[in-house]
């Protein structure tokens, strides 16, 4: 089993209503956050095109943070989410120094806290709250290893790319073009 | 050219505008761990070769700061973490992959055997220190039948710990200005040459600081060369490498890095050290004295710049 999400730049408004949906769904604090929406504007003018990215931790398949971690406090789970055991963290900040997404971030309790993918909603067979409240319904998660699953046949009918796979991270969050 | 502009809503506390993390603890410790990485490879090799009477601020007087700054460097660390009560949980895990792990575990068996080696040490240093307890007395001299073994230990321990220093940094590829295998040489060649500057403050007869004004000279050599093959690595790299080297090349960190820990921090003290090699009076502690600030500077800027880097999406 490998969890994915699929986002697609062509219906994404950038209302962030899914950095506002995981705020709430995840208690994160004020002046933090899990999930952001960034707007890229490419080209030379008047040649411009605009694309909205809601990022997130990438999951990666070859998780830097992961390997860098000196205790094991982050660690991949069934499906290859990458979470962070907070019992276990010490707060080196080793992890957010390895993330070439900066996708991390001291929780003002002290450990690094960062995206789950909502694995609590996942194991019920939930999407995660980003992807259930999207009004465009831009958001895709599941299982790629799945060849039937929404998220697989999309990947398989669009174009997509992911972020700086030149990294070598092998990023689980793949963006339609 | 295509340009692009990204505007993010993320604000994070330490990560946005750039990455900062990692504040002037760690690199404070990585220069202070490296210092002492330095004095105790001195200070062991030479008592391997049998010269502890011809080099006494080396071998004997250097070594009982190891112990001090290595605990300083500690608390610097522990400082640094900000999930305090959790830091026991380092010493569950051997992680081989993570080089904060077996830098951790470095440190472990580093730390007492440096106190082991001042305590070999001090007696020489302070002739009247009375150790008040026999079994104290008993127990060094004990020690000293194994100064030799104790000596190989060591070294292998220091230059583990003086190479940490530099890998810690290289093996974040996010960082692309720490993603250089150049950083674990040039960090402990940095170590060695900021341990003759401590061996030469700390009153060396003549011989000896002679010999360590050479030994300075030729190790601030191998740094000046490392720095600047490390830059042309740069150069010669991708695009993230190329804008990392930017910020040392007409960047925010030009100045502080080429004036003040190039300049100040080595060329200025080897070329003041020449000049004392061939006649000149100049007193011992103001080469000296650059090289441990240029040391310090170093890492500072490193570990600052590298967080400025990052990869460009």
């Amino acid at each position: 089993m490998r969890y994915a999400m699929a986002i697609d730049t062509k219906k994404c408004v950038g209302c962030s209503d899914c950095v506002v949906a995981c705020q709430t769904e995840n208690n994160v604090p004020i002046g933090y956050c899990r999930d952001w929406v960034i707007e890229a504007t490419t080209g030379t003018y008047p040649d411009l095109s605009l694309e909205f990215r809601s990022e997130r931790c990438n999951h990666c398949s070859n998780a830097p943070c992961v390997r860098c971690c000196p205790t094991e406090a982050s660690h991949v789970v069934n499906g290859g989410i990458v979470l962070v055991d907070h019992n276990e963290c010490i707060g080196c900040k080793a992890c957010i120094e390895s993330c070439p997404y900066d996708a991390r971030f001291v929780h003002p309790e002290g450990y690094v806290d960062k995206c789950t993918f909502c694995i609590h909603r996942v194991e019920k067979g939930e999407n995660p709250a980003c992807v259930n409240v999207c009004p465009t319904k831009c958001m895709y998660f599941g299982d790629t290893d799945d060849s039937n699953s929404e998220i697989s046949k999309i990947l398989k009918k669009r174009k997509w790319k992911t972020l700086i796979p030149e990294a070598g991270t092998d990023p689980n969050i793949y963006y339609l073009i | 050219m295509i340009e692009e502009l990204i505007v993010s809503g993320r604000m994070n506390p330490e990560i946005d505008p750039h990455l900062h993390a990692w504040p002037w603890y760690v690199p404070t410790d990585l220069f202070l761990a490296a210092l002492v990485a330095g004095i105790l490879i001195f200070s062991a090799f030479l008592t391997l070769h049998g010269k502890e009477n011809e080099f006494p601020a080396a071998v004997k007087r250097a070594p009982l700061f190891a112990p001090f700054l290595l605990g300083i460097a500690l608390l610097l660390l522990f400082l640094d973490l900000s999930h305090k009560l959790y830091f026991w949980q380092l010493y569950t895990n051997i992680r081989w992959e993570s080089p904060m792990s077996w830098g951790s575990w470095t440190y472990l068996f580093i730390t007492p055997l440096s106190v082991l080696w001042a305590a070999i040490h001090i007696q020489d240093v302070f002739p009247n220190l009375d150790l008040k307890f026999s079994w104290l007395k008993e127990s060094i001299e004990w020690l000293k039948t194994y100064k030799k073994v104790l000596a190989g230990i060591i070294i292998l321990l220091a230059i583990t710990l003086g190479m940490y220093t530099g890998i810690l940094l290289s093996a974040f590829n996010a960082r692309p200005l720490w993603n250089s295998a150049i950083l674990g040489p040039l960090f402990l060649t940095s170590g060695l040459t900021t341990a003759t500057a401590v061996v030469l403050l700390l009153k060396p007869n003549e011989k000896e600081e002679r010999r360590f004004i050479v030994l300075m000279l030729i190790f601030a050599g191998i740094q000046i060369f490392l720095l600047i093959h490390m830059i042309m690595g740069y150069l010669a790299g991708t695009q993230v490498h190329i804008e990392a080297a930017r910020l040392l090349l007409g960047g925010e960190y030009t100045t502080s890095f080429w004036v003040f820990a190039f300049g100040f921090g080595l060329v200025l003290p080897v070329v003041l050290q020449l000049l004392k090699l061939n006649g000149s009076k100049i007193p011992v502690t103001v080469p000296a004295v650059l090289i441990i600030v240029g040391g310090l500077l170093l890492r500072l800027i490193i570990v600052e710049a590298g967080q400025a880097s990052r990869w460009l999406y």
